[in-house]
């Protein structure tokens, strides 16, 4: 069988058993890759180094790195990234079709308004998780960098773009 | 309806271009992108996608974007939105990947000193669409003990219970048992 099915098979499986997003999802991502035999334990660790230095989903960021990687080519990121992406892509969108289909139905406007007060908990504790030693590396600059920002995003009418450019900027010149 | 895809793509190459921190950082920037200054969906409405993408497996950022592009331009606006998110991740790292080797960006001064910056800022832009979606959810005194439940059983990982699907189970099923209680046929 040739290397480009064995990657779709290990992606599709980590685009349709990853659930909770992200860094949920590395564990799965781990088993499939480095059980494989792709990688090693430790270039995963790298990989997982360079996704908390690059911007987009680490899940993303893992296809495409280990697409490569394996085939030695820009095949193997395409083919690997799509294959992650694409069983989640064709749900979200029945799902989203079917919803609206029957948006005036009592019992889909009942689950979705259950559903609102438990998404502001997941947001929240998605806030709680990353409130750690790896994200917050001092208790007066970081904190500084992290209150001024909440206050520029909450209060101000700024781009979060903006704030993440001037915390990159300021990051450089003080550590 | 070109000049509509195209305009969507790009809200989303900005989006995954500064999405650092996963899917719920993406929150923020959609907030200021697509709800507040096109004013192409409401906050409540924002809300529920991002309900029925957390629901479903798969990258989270996708799949919100997708519901997105769905919700303002149909299928080909999913299309045009998840490719948007993707592509940036997808070409720095397939650059990394092709002439970098990962200990020179792991140890690059540089990159590590900018980053120590971002990450506490992406933390801010994850508490500030705590408060405003508990704005747009209606949280009352009454209902606040949902999302302060939800959080802190999640956040203290224990097994099992501290599951998203879980929460996201329950809340729909209790959204639906209310739903049929408040108007008996």
């Amino acid at each position: 069988m040739s290397i480009y099915l064995k990657l779709i098979w290990a992606y599709f499986k980590i685009g349709i058993f990853g659930f909770g997003g992200g860094y949920a999802m590395l564990s799965l991502i781990q088993k499939e890759v480095v059980a494989s035999g792709w990688i090693t334990n430790n270039m995963f660790t790298d990989i997982v180094a360079i996704s908390q230095m690059t911007p987009g989903p680490i899940g993303i960021n893992s296809a495409t790195y280990i697409g490569y990687v394996v085939t030695n080519s820009v095949w193997g990121s395409i083919a690997a990234t799509l294959t992650v992406v694409i069983p989640s892509f064709l749900l979200v969108l029945y799902t989203s079709h079917y919803v609206r289909k029957n948006k005036d139905n009592k019992i889909i406007k009942g689950i979705f308004l259950g559903l609102r007060p438990v998404v502001v908990g997941l947001i929240a504790s998605a806030a709680l998780m990353l409130m750690n030693r790896d994200n917050f590396i001092d208790y007066t600059w970081s904190i500084a960098i992290c209150v001024t920002s909440f206050i520029l995003v909450y209060y101000t009418k700024i781009h979060p773009i903006y704030i993440i450019i001037l915390a990159g900027i300021f990051g450089y010149m003080i550590y | 309806m070109l000049r509509e895809y195209l305009r969507l793509f790009f809200s989303f190459l900005r989006i995954g271009a500064f999405t650092f921190g996963g899917g719920w950082a993406m929150i923020s920037i959609i907030e200021k992108e697509i709800v507040s200054s096109k004013k192409w969906i409401d906050r409540e409405e924002f809300l529920d996608l991002l309900a029925m993408a957390q629901a479903m497996p798969g990258i989270l950022a996708v799949n919100i974007a997708v519901a997105v592009g769905d919700k303002i331009c149909g299928k080909r606006g999913s299309v045009f939105a998840a490719l948007g998110t993707i592509l940036p991740s997808f070409v720095i790292i397939l650059c990394i990947a092709i002439f970098l080797t990962p200990e020179t960006i792991k140890n690059n001064e540089t990159i590590s000193s900018i980053f120590k910056g971002i990450r506490p800022a992406v933390v801010a832009l994850i508490i500030a669409p705590v408060i405003t979606s508990a704005k747009s959810a209606k949280i009352n005194i009454k209902t606040i003990i949902i999302p302060i439940g939800v959080a802190l059983l999640i956040f203290s990982n224990i097994p099992y219970i501290s599951n998203p699907i879980l929460f996201i189970v329950l809340g729909a099923l209790g959204g639906a048992y209310y739903s049929k209680k408040a108007n008996p046929k």
